[in-house]
């Protein structure tokens, strides 16, 4: 299984195994990261499970949707270019290995 | 019936009547039994399909391909009957004439909007606390689950100030005309023409205030991403699924921060715990119980096979309690972690007013988290009934200050 790996802001880190298929938010929130809130439950309509990912790995994504592109620019801390929503990032092997760093607040 | 009699070894039947008096009082035995029944079960009341565990109600909601909304997302087939009134451009439509009006709602009621509604709902929330605690007893009910967001949310749409009491009415005509053709609905529909005609009027774009958020409806059409004529059926959602689904999460919240006092101890202790327990409320008691699907193919579910143009039933309140799920369902617990409950729905449909039922919550329970010590249920709290939303019509408390 892919591992992904959470910074939280006080610079703890925890690292997951997580099955591929489901998104990171799910990982996160199944293995009890208290950073990724989810409210949603993983539709792209809350931005409560905001990360900030690793500069390097971002450019390999798919594009992001437009929505989640507005969803984005109502995050509770703010926007940068590397912002995503994990609901929207998929577990697979390719993603294996991926830093996201948690913001200070999702709401 | 006949054909599924002859398939009868093949597929649970109930005669459980999801609509009757018996199961809207007290639906929870309802739902064990048609969970343990089976994936899918037949409904011979009325010749309709149910779907009670969560991975199937979860399934349902996310595949709009398969269980269609544009057929009526209640028991009326819109393909056989004619809907009792103009159907919804969002909630009553699939892909691609959805997208293009829900996105329009996701942008009126978007997180960035949300930011600038916030200090107004706090000071409103804040006010209203003083206020319940000056009087002390009251009903939750009156009081604080309709009267706080009648405080906001009719002045953050920007409708008139006369006539707001048609709102709820409204409302709830329009949950219970998803049901079937019962007493309910029967007489909803019935004594509805004052309160839709009025409705009707609060949509038109003279009747709405400049800053609101039904004048955004508007400013979408002037910027050709609706036609005109479809904006004010489009302002009638926020009418018709922005007041009474929030009262009614009020509702839920109070009175389970009332049933569990060591909920209301940790949420005082925790203020900051209040947009979880207003959530873990809407879990808990699913404001919204159900919505009808229907299917757009024939399909097997659970190893059921379904014709095509099947009604099926989701218990979306059902799917918040099903213990393949849930870790101790049936108790509030506002430290649970809630993401993946259905109380707003999942998949396309899922509630667009989401962010601002919860920030109504989360300010509203969090200024009487501070300020309040205790709550406590002083009477016998009475059962609202309607054909799709569970809640009260009165439940008188007693609350303490700090």
């Amino acid at each position: 299984m892919p591992n992904i790996t959470f910074l939280n802001p006080d610079g703890s880190r925890q690292t997951f195994d997580i099955a591929e298929g489901v998104s990171v938010m799910q990982g996160a929130v199944a293995n009890g990261v208290g950073g990724i809130v989810g409210e949603c439950g993983g539709n792209a309509m809350c931005a409560t499970c905001h990360v900030y990912v690793d500069g390097s790995q971002v450019a390999s994504f798919p594009p992001m949707s437009a929505n989640e592109d507005a969803l984005l620019d109502g995050t509770a801390n703010d926007r940068k270019p590397n912002s995503r929503l994990s609901c929207q990032i998929l577990v697979t092997e390719a993603v294996g290995g991926l830093v996201v760093e948690l913001p200070e607040r999702q709401i | 019936m006949t054909q599924h009699g002859q398939l009868a070894s093949s597929h649970p039947i109930s005669s459980i009547d999801p609509f009757s008096p018996e199961f809207l009082a007290d639906p929870y035995p309802f739902h064990h039994e048609l969970r343990e029944a089976g994936a899918v079960v037949w409904l011979e009341r009325y010749s309709t399909w149910t779907v009670a565990r969560y991975d199937d109600v979860h399934r349902t909601l996310n595949d709009w391909q398969t269980f269609c909304s544009n057929r009526g997302v209640g028991m009326s087939d819109f393909a056989k009957e004619k809907p009792w009134r103009p159907p919804s451009l969002v909630l009553e439509k699939d892909p691609p004439d959805h997208d293009r009006t829900r996105s329009v709602l996701n942008k009126v009621l978007s997180p960035a909007v949300m930011k600038t509604l916030r200090e107004r709902f706090a000071r409103a929330a804040e006010a209203k606390a003083d206020e319940l605690i000056e009087i002390g007893e009251f009903d939750a009910i009156v009081e604080l689950a309709q009267g706080f967001p009648l405080s906001v949310f009719p002045d953050a749409v920007g409708m008139r100030k006369d006539g707001r009491e048609h709102l709820l009415p409204y409302a709830g005509a329009v949950f219970n005309a998803f049901g079937p053709d019962n007493d309910l609905r029967r007489n909803a529909i019935e004594r509805a023409a004052p309160h839709i005609s009025w409705i009707a009027e609060q949509c038109q774009r003279q009747n709405l205030a400049l800053d609101g958020l039904g004048a955004k409806i508007f400013a979408a059409a002037d910027a050709g991403e609706i036609a005109m004529e479809e904006a004010p059926v489009l302002v009638r959602s926020l009418l018709s699924a922005g007041l009474d689904t929030t009262v009614n999460g009020f509702g839920a919240a109070i009175f389970c921060l009332g049933r569990f006092p060591d909920q209301w101890a940790k949420l005082h202790a925790n203020p900051s715990l209040a947009r979880a327990a207003f959530e873990e409320g809407i879990r808990f008691e699913s404001p919204v119980q159900t919505f009808f699907r229907t299917t757009t193919k024939p399909v097997s579910l659970g190893g059921v096979q379904m014709d095509e143009g099947s009604k099926v039933l989701m218990l979306l309140a059902s799917a918040n309690r099903d213990p393949r799920k849930w870790e101790n369902p049936d108790s509030y617990d506002i430290e649970r972690r809630t993401s993946g409950h259905v109380g707003f729905g999942s998949g396309i449909h899922m509630c667009v007013g989401q962010l601002l039922a919860r920030l109504e919550g989360e300010v509203m329970l969090s200024a009487l988290a501070s300020k309040v010590r205790s709550i406590e249920i002083t009477g016998e709290p009475k059962r609202a009934f309607n054909n799709t939303l569970r809640g009260l019509e009165s439940l008188p408390v007693a609350i303490k200050a700090k």
